[in-house]
Formats: structure tokens, sequence, C-alpha cells
């Protein structure tokens, strides 16, 4: 292990030698480090590290809300600064996972970070009290002030800090109860909104250094083709061109400005070898997956209660569905880029990731250079949503490019085009659902059949707990509902095109079919989709809960003005429980207008309900645009949407009313940045068939020839 | 050589007169405020004004701007005392990724120099770049607060 020092100018050569201002003040030099997470100035300002990634989740701001409530700092002044990829690998991984993903960045991390606040006001109160000659028992923290109680003296954090960070950490410490919270659990403005609102903030794609250059790349049109030859001579002597990098899968153009090495590639003749893959199309895929519906092999058993067969049986009714979700690509508004340089055996990233470690881990690997001799410069990322956390097929390229141009600086940006076309996709999927109802009403047996990819056999690679996918089978296979036959089953079907996490994946899907499929139960037996949810949710489930808080926050028991219609959902998604009621009228020409969407959430515990608000919200825009619109289709091989024209987003004026109700029942830690998607898309759907008796079996609603008022 | 002003500053340029202004800004005056989406006028990312209108500047070739004036982010809180439709975007927390929002909050500063009292109808249809986080509803409720403080300066 290194010593602070040597951390601290590896920091500071890591950050500034090339003049790129990190958004959040950079720490003194000087300033103690009282552990790895909190550093404290002799002027009391706090600098919290934060170590995963700032895509507009907030949980930057969340996270130093945490050890600054355990710290019983003064908020006011503290800063949040990006723990450092070199020194986390110099420091035995002190920081932990630096990936922002699956929701997990509070709910995952809660526990270190709070210990790191109380560890740090331990030490502090510590060096106050050998100070004054008292026991430390008689000091108490407060808003970065340090008390003695007996004799009123007081001293502030910077003051002492010196001397705590030559204290050796308290081997066990004390968390407060939530209940006692004045930071954490406080509506408190996001560290990060000052430095974007002034144009301050730096994203991946604002990266410039000396003498750098610029790259623009094809790739091959066709998933798994090669690059058979590139006519360079075309393009020589264009203006502002400087080179040809013909690589395996893809070609660059570097210029001296971005724009005139993409317009140069536009002119470059490239051919491929498409491979096997030019023959796909979306009715073989289609096809294929539902082969995975009917084949006998190849299947595996998610979840088994009772005897499927036996219930299904002796129902007194038996009903069937086949549902579809196409697949997704992720379109965030920031394109992927990487911007290197190599030097000396050093090798500089910028890029906008969602986990640093696999960039850094990633740029080592294309370097040929050990894990010690890479920087990857923390920037705040132009969205995220899953695409940034997996694959980091961006990085290779970019420091494949840098090397190739010996040791000058090379950013690479791709297209929105080239975004569209060569993402990792939210997976296509097709489900088969059948239950059969008691006499009563009541599902006596619920099967589901998933033929889908599996991301994390393509993508990540690593093998499955006896075959199954839990992202592919999710809410299936943890089912809430009193069902006492219950048989879900999983058909891995892998299409040649590469699919990826996803904002809620799973989530994002599967409650789409389950959640209609009860709705289709509730009304085979005659029941208020709501009450019939309720009966069936044991009252213990915290489904049961934000059910009925959200139902209730929607008055869904009170009448609808003529022609509004209204539906409902509930799931777990990422350790949070959520539900959704929507209101909506439908034209005569299938004009929908959303009236009201009732998003309620149960996540435990609420570090700031100001950003779990903006999350539910922004989880909406998300849904709408991907339900309404959202639907990546192949043709030989190669994806046929290309850009924001014809890969339909959602816009200001078609953004519905959103009420949020935050329902934390408290005791645990749930995630916030996905679950809001989870229950909307059934709702709406919900909602669609009670307005005009059609059951949507299938996303987006273009599809069924819907649109959005 | 093309001159233009950028957030109050002559500059000249030796560019191809075709060359988007997004381009001329980024690349060749490292002024990184407006942004780079789809390039084809679609997300409203790279707005900026040129001579007070809001244009996409990934679509609009430089010689268009020659002679004008540019404003970017970067331009639009001389000596750091912030518009009010930037107090509102920070005080109604808008931003969530925030790579979308200078084309926002300079899309909004327009609107309100037209309409200093916009109905949502107003917002709706000035208030065309795409939020993939899915800001819009605080959108509205800045802009209608920026209103309100009745400040709204050019």
């Amino acid at each position: 292990m290194t010593t602070r020092r040597e951390f601290l100018k590896v920091s500071a050569a890591g950050g500034l030698v090339f003049g790129f201002h990190l958004p959040a003040a950079n720490a003194q030099n000087v300033a103690p480090e009282i552990n790895a997470w909190v550093v404290v100035r002799p002027d009391d300002t706090v600098i919290i590290r934060y170590a995963r990634s700032e895509m507009g989740q907030g949980s930057m701001t969340s996270a130093a809300q945490l050890v600054a409530e355990e710290l019983d700092c003064d908020w006011s002044k503290v800063r949040v600064e990006y723990a450092d990829t070199n020194a986390h690998v110099r420091r035995k991984r002190v920081w932990g996972d630096m990936a922002a993903v699956g929701s997990r960045t509070i709910r995952q991390s809660q526990d270190y970070l709070r210990k790191a606040g109380a560890g740090a006001r331990e030490m502090l109160l510590i060096a106050a009290a050998q100070g004054w000659n008292a026991p430390v028992a008689e000091c108490t923290a407060s808003n970065g002030v340090i008390t003695h109680g007996p004799s009123g003296r007081k001293t502030s954090f910077g003051k002492v800090a010196g001397e705590a960070a030559k204290l050796a950490p308290p081997k066990e410490v004390t968390l407060k109860d939530p209940k006692d919270w004045k930071i954490a659990g406080k509506p408190i403005k996001r560290v990060d909104i000052p430095d974007i609102v002034a144009g301050r903030i730096r994203y991946g794609i604002d990266a410039q250094l000396p003498g750098m250059v610029y790259a623009a790349i094809a790739q091959c049109p066709v998933f798994g083709g090669r690059l058979k030859s590139v006519d360079a001579a075309k393009i020589e002597g264009r203006r502002g061109v400087i080179k040809v990098l013909p690589m395996e899968d893809y070609v660059a153009v570097v210029a001296d400005n971005w724009w005139r090495a993409k317009e140069a590639l536009k002119e470059l003749p490239i051919e491929w070898s498409f491979g096997a893959g030019e023959s796909a199309s979306s009715e073989s895929i289609l096809q294929f997956l539902r082969s995975g519906l009917d084949d006998a092999s190849n299947v595996v058993v998610a979840r088994r209660n009772g005897e499927l067969e036996q219930g299904l049986a002796g129902a007194a009714k038996v009903l069937e569905a086949e549902y579809f979700t196409p697949y997704l690509a992720h379109a965030t508004l920031e394109p992927m880029g990487c911007t290197a340089v190599l030097k000396d055996g050093r090798v500089d990233v910028w890029t906008s990731t969602q986990n640093a470690e696999a960039s850094h881990a990633t740029a080592a690997a294309t370097a040929g250079v050990p894990l010690e001799n890479v920087y990857v410069h923390r920037v705040q990322l132009g969205g995220g949503f899953g695409r940034r956390g997996g694959s980091q097929d961006f990085v290779r390229q970019g420091v494949q490019i840098a090397k190739a141009m010996g040791s000058t600086p090379v950013k690479l940006l791709w297209t929105r085009e080239e975004d569209t076309q060569h993402d990792f996709y939210r997976p296509l999927s097709v489900v088969r659902i059948k239950a059969g109802l008691d006499a009563s009403g009541n599902p006596v047996a619920w099967y589901s059949r998933v033929s889908a990819p599996s991301i994390i056999s393509t993508l990540l690679k690593l093998p499955l707990k006896e075959g199954v996918d839990p992202q592919a089978v999710a809410s299936f296979a943890d089912q809430p509902y009193a069902i006492p036959n219950v048989l879900i089953e999983y058909a891995q079907r892998n299409p040649h095109v590469p699919v990826g996490f996803w904002r809620t994946v799973g989530h994002s899907q599967n409650p789409f079919m389950r959640e209609s499929f009860v709705d289709e139960l509730a009304k085979a037996a005659g029941k208020d989709p709501y009450e019939y949810r309720r009966g069936l949710l044991p009252a213990a489930t915290k489904e049961h809960g934000v059910l009925e808080a959200t139902a209730k926050a929607a008055r869904w028991a009170e009448p609808l003005p003529a022609g509004v219609h209204r539906g409902i959902a509930v799931t777990e998604a990422y350790g949070s429980y959520v539900a959704a009621v929507a209101e909506l009228a439908v034209s005569d020409k299938n004009v929908v207008d959303i009236k009201r969407l009732v998003l309620g959430i149960d996540s435990g515990h609420v570090v700031n309900p100001d950003n779990v608000v903006a999350q539910m919200q922004g989880s909406a825009v998300f849904m709408l645009s991907a339900m309404f619109w959202g639907e990546i289709t192949i043709k030989d091989g190669r994806v046929e949407q290309s850009n924001f024209h014809d890969y339909r987003m959602m816009r200001l004026r078609e953004m519905p009313k959103v009420e949020v109700v935050l329902a934390p029942s408290g005791g645990f830690w749930g995630g916030i940045g996905e679950p809001g998607q989870a229950a909307i898309a059934p709702a709406i759907c919900n909602a669609l068939f009670a307005a005009t008796g059609k059951r949507v079996r299938s996303l987006p609603l273009k599809s069924h020839g819907f649109e959005i008022a | 050589m093309i001159q233009l002003t950028v957030n109050g500053r002559s500059r000249e340029v030796d560019v191809e007169p075709e060359m988007p202004l997004l381009w001329v800004l980024r690349d060749e005056l490292d002024v990184k405020g407006p942004k780079f989406g789809c390039g084809i006028a679609q997300c409203g990312a790279c707005t900026v004004h040129v001579n007070g209108e809001p244009v996409r500047s990934c679509s609009f070739p430089v010689s268009a701007a020659a002679g004008k004036r540019v404003l970017t982010l970067e331009g639009l809180a001389p000596g750091g005392r912030l518009h009010p439709v930037q107090q509102a975007w920070i005080e109604h927390q808008v931003p969530q990724c925030g790579y979308c929002q200078g084309g926002q909050i300079l899309a909004a500063v327009a609107l309100l120099r037209k309409k200093p009292n916009p109905t949502d109808k107003d917002i709706d249809e000035a208030m065309t770049n795409i939020c993939r986080c899915g800001t819009y509803a605080r959108i509205r409720t800045a802009i209608h607060a920026a209103a309100k403080s009745g400040k709204a300066r050019a």
C-alpha cells in the first residue's frame, strides 16, 4: 500500500497534468485524509470522495449525504470529489466497487459509506479530546464543531484534522438510527447542478488536450462482421485528414477536427465481410425465439411450486396468452466516445463510463501496460442507462486508435448513427403465460416460459446458475401472488444481435407481461383489478403496502369523468416496491391522452426525497418513450433505425402529469434509478384495455396504432 | 477567415464555410457548452443563440454566423451573475445528467425574451429539445418560475 503522500502526488498528476479540470474542487495536496472517504482541510472544508459515477441519478449527492450525516459535519462546507482509479489500484481497491449499475450505488455502499463517516468523526473527536487532555466521552461533534461538554471548550474539524489523520481508525462504530438523520433523508440540492447550469461541468466528450486530434469511426454494419478492405487513397489530401486506420471490425479516420474526420469517413470506400449474421431479420429472429416457447429441450426451470399440471387440470377456467417486447437502444444523449493518450508506458483516458474500474482494466489490457500505469479521469456522463456499464467497447477503440497514433492524444467520438446501430440492446423476448382460475376466479396455477437472449451469458460471459438468467425471468420467478402451483421456465435463445443491460432491463418488460396478464385474470374473474391484486397479495408483502398507498393517492375508488379510464400495476424491482395508476382517455383516432400517472415507491429508506421524485419523473419519460415508439428492428443483419427521426423520443409537450407517492416503510435499502419504470407500461396498457377493450400484448404501442396526445 | 463574436469576444476562424457552427465552437474555439447529440437538428443539445435567435448549431453552417453574435451557455452569466433561468434551474433542481440542459436553458431564455409570461402551450411549442433523463416536468415549472421572478432579461 502506498503512503498518503504518494497517493496525493499521483492524484494531482492524474487530475491536473493536462489542465483538465474536474467539476468539483480538488483536495489541497496537503489536506489531511482522515480515511479514504473523508479529507478535512485546515479551513474546515470537508472533501467527501465519491467512487461510483454520476449520470443524473443523483447518487454523487446522496452518497455524500450518508457520509456527512455520520460525520456530523457542516454540509455547506462539503465538496464532493471523485475517487481516483489509479490510486484505487495502488490502494487495493480501498473505495470498493466503482460501478454505477443496477440501481445499487446507494444500497450496496450505504453500509461502508456511513461507517466511513462515523469512523472519521470518532477520530476527529479523539484528536480533540487528546488536545484538551479530556476523556473522549465528554466530547461531541455537531455541524463540524467539536465541544467539550464540561468546560464548554470548542474546536473545529479543520483544526484537529492533522492530528486525527495520524490516529488508527476505530475498530467498531455505531451508526445513527435513520430517524435521527439531519442531512441524510432530506431534500438537499444536488452538488453538481450549479456546475451544470453554468456550463462548467465536463463530460467525456469535452476532454481537450494540447495537440489533440479527432477520430470518427465506421463499424461493420452487420454484427460479427469484419473489415475486408478500405481505399484510403480516396480521401488522401482532404483538408485536415491525418490518417486512415483499418481495424479488425471498424475503420477510423483521424483528422484535426471531428467534423472533418466524420465528413471524410463518408467518402471512404469500405468493404466488409458481413459473416453469418447477414441473413438475419426481425422476422427470422422472432421465429427463432418463438421456437423456444415450444421446444422440449434447452429449457430450464426457474421456479417451481406445487404441481402445475394438476393445478391447471383442476381449474374452472384456463387462460393463455403470448407477450412480446422488442430490442431497445439506450440512446444516451452523449454518444459513445473516449479520449486517450499513450506516452512513455502511461495511458490516460477520459471517458463517460458507468464503471471506471472496467474502463481502467480495458485501457490497460488494450495498451498492454500494467494497471498501475493507467489513469481514468472521472467526468460526468451524458446519460448512462446501462450502456456505459457493461461493454467497454468505446474504451477499447479509443485506446487502440491512440496507440496507433503514437503519443498524440486522440478524441474518439461516435456519430448518433453509430451509437444507434452498434449498441448492446435491451433484449427482445417472447413469453407464454398460462393460468388456471378456480370457481371463484382466483388463480390456482401459473405458468410462464420466457424465450429470450441472456445478457449474463453473452455480454458478461459468466456461467448461469442452473441455466437461468435472472434478468430474463425477473418478476416471474419472484412473483409475489399467493398461487399454489407455479412453473417458470427459461429458454435461452441468443440471436446475433448483441444485448446488454438497459435501464430497468428485465423489469422493463416482464412486469408489463405479468401485470397485464393479472388484469386478464381479473377480467375473467369479473373483479376490480385493484381489489383482485390486493386480495392475492399477502398482507405482509411490501407489494401489498405500496399498492394500497398508490391506489389511495390515486383515489382508485372514486368515479372518473366520462371517457377517462384507469389501469393499475404493482411489482418489486431492484429491491424497491413500485405501483402505478394511469388515468387516460383514448380518442376515436387512437390518440392516448394520459391525464394522470400516479407512481408509488417503497424504497425502505429514502436518502434524498427530491431526488427520488426526480428519478420517478424521469422513469416515466423513459418508459413512455420506450412503450409508445421504442423498437429496434433488424434487416439484412443490421439495425434499421439510425437517429432520433426514426428512433423517437418523447418531447416536453407529450409529458403527462406525474404524481409521485413516497411510501417508505423503512428497514431496508431499495434502488431508486430503475424501479420507477417497472409498473408504468402495464398500468397504461391496463387502462387502454379499460378504455378500448383492446388487450395490448406487445410493444411498442405505435404498432397498434396508438399515438400519445 | 470567418469572423464571429462568441460570448462577447471577437473570434476569427479559418475553416470551411459549410462546417457546422457546433464544431467550430467545440473543436476550433474550445467552447464546450454546446453539445453534440444527433447531428440532424433533432435533439437541440447543440442550441446556441445567433443574434439572439436560438439555432441548432450542429446543422447551422458557420458561414451563416459570420459577423454575428453567438451566445453559448458559458456567456449567459457575465461576471458570474446567473441568469434568472439558470437560477430557476437550480431552485427547481431541473437537470439530471445535464447534457441537454445548456440547450434547454438557451431555448428557455429565447422563449422568455419573446414571451415573458408564457402559457403551457407556449412552452410546449418552444421547448422541443430532447431530454433522455426526463426532466420535462421540472423544465416547465422552472420556466414559469423564471417568468414569475419578473426579471427575465435578454
